[in-house]
């Protein structure tokens, strides 16, 4: 399964939804991101994974990205994927999700955060986005 | 107990300490039991016997946010204050969370600057200094001839130190860890100490529950705690939180000292356990150190929580 550190989707930023202003005032929306298909993102904003679920199609390559001042870092609860390196303010971590399943996974650094992938088939009918 | 012209810390003294400003607490164990010299009234004239010793909490070497900028100035004018204590620390204990990040770089500097303090320091790691991509900087630095992740013990002065460590191989959901092969450790440790034996529990995240919802809290310290139940003077101190916080139950003591880096909001009073940016004026009031004192019959150690300004 390949890992992508350069991805980094404008659904980042649709993700933090009604996060607080000051958040999203901190919100770096890259204007080159890559045509990388369809895309996930998670925002980690006050020890808190947002959306704490996402759902996807399998291919998708999600990217966590770490608002906080914090060092933060993503893990599999069961090793169904690869861990992060500790991600510092503004890192990301991106995975791509081939094959269909729900992935748990909380941070490693602090295990009380924790958050769900959900990937469905690539040719399922189901909008999820 | 002697009157304050013993030989030991006077009264005036004991006053000296309290209003010294600094990073740490000062703990004094007497007698058996460490007790916070916060409180005044225990904070009596010491006797001959007794031990001072530092603890140095989350110096986060390398932070550089808003919350302080410079996290390694603040550590280096909390080792300007140890130096200045009127009683010097027989050694130091540092509860983790040396580093931000677990650079060399930043574990060099934190060396450079604590060493200022020419005291021997026992470490026990705070889930910062575990993210070096190999995890192998902390134990090749701090933990030699240590167990597992970094556990270990020690005597001083009639004291059984033991240094323990909660922040590996976390499990989803969960809460601190000491795990069974360390626990399995530690009953053996303990087993051939009388009870009289004073006993000092350290380790970076509290092993009481404080706030679950944060993550402040042990999830198998309960266990633990069983295997010091017949002593009677347990002090556990610990960091994790950055501010002071104490409670007793039976003979156990719990305190948490004061981070040299940043504070953090109280329990649920802030939208997460980050980093809590407060004006510039307040910043060094809620950073410091501890001491503690131990005395010969006494029941609890002697803390006390210095911060850097007042």
């Amino acid at each position: 399964m390949a890992i992508s550190n350069t991805v980094r989707s404008a659904l980042i930023a649709a993700a933090l939804g009604a996060a607080t202003a000051t958040a999203l005032a901190a919100v770096v929306i890259p204007t080159s991101a890559q045509n990388a298909a369809p895309a996930g993102g998670v925002s980690i904003d006050n020890f808190t994974f947002t959306p704490a679920s996402l759902t996807v199609k399998a291919g998708t390559t999600v990217t966590w990205t770490n608002r906080d001042d914090i060092p933060h870092g993503i893990a599999s609860s069961d090793n169904a994927f690869k861990k992060s390196k500790a991600l510092d303010t503004d890192d990301n971590y991106s995975f791509t999700f081939t094959t269909p399943g729900t992935y748990q996974y909380f941070c490693y650094i602090h295990p009380h955060m924790v958050g769900t992938i959900v990937v469905e088939a690539a040719t399922g009918s189901s909008a999820t986005q | 107990m002697g009157s304050d012209r013993d030989d030991g810390v006077s009264r005036r003294k004991v006053l000296e300490c309290m209003t010294w400003a600094g990073t740490g607490v000062l703990w004094t164990i007497s007698g058996g039991v460490p007790h916070s010299l916060g409180i005044m009234g225990e904070a009596q004239a010491q006797e001959a016997k007794s031990l001072t010793f530092l603890q140095l909490s989350d110096s986060h070497v390398g932070f550089d946010k808003p919350a302080n900028p410079n996290a390694l100035g603040t550590l280096e004018e909390a080792i300007v204050k140890v130096n200045a204590l009127p009683q010097r620390p027989a050694f130091a204990i540092h509860t983790g969370d040396i580093s931000h990040l677990s650079t060399a770089q930043q574990f060099d500097d934190a060396d450079r600057i604590i060493s200022q303090s020419r005291l021997d320091v026992h470490y026990v790691p705070g889930e910062h200094d575990f993210l070096d991509p190999d995890q192998t900087f902390y134990k090749d630095r701090y933990g030699r001839g240590t167990k597992g992740a970094g556990w270990y013990s020690f005597d001083a002065s009639g004291v059984h130190f033991i240094g323990l460590v909660n922040v590996v191989n976390l499990k989803a959901g969960g809460l601190g860890d000491l795990g069974a092969d360390q626990l399995e450790w530690l009953e053996d440790d303990v087993k051939h100490l009388s009870a009289s034996t004073p006993v000092v529990v350290f380790a970076h995240i509290p092993l009481w529950t404080i706030y679950p919802d944060w993550g402040w809290g042990t999830d198998d310290a309960a266990q633990a705690l069983a295997y010091l139940k017949r002593f009677g003077s347990v002090t556990v101190l610990n960091g994790h939180i950055h501010q002071v916080m104490q409670k007793v139950e039976g003979n156990v003591t719990f305190h948490t000292a004061r981070s040299t880096a940043f504070p953090q909001p109280a329990p649920g009073q802030g939208p997460s356990p980050g980093p809590m940016k407060v004006p510039d004026e307040q910043l060094r009031t809620m950073l410091g150190i501890a001491n503690v004192t131990f005395k010969q019959n006494d029941q609890r150690l002697a803390i006390i929580d210095t911060p850097l300004k007042v």
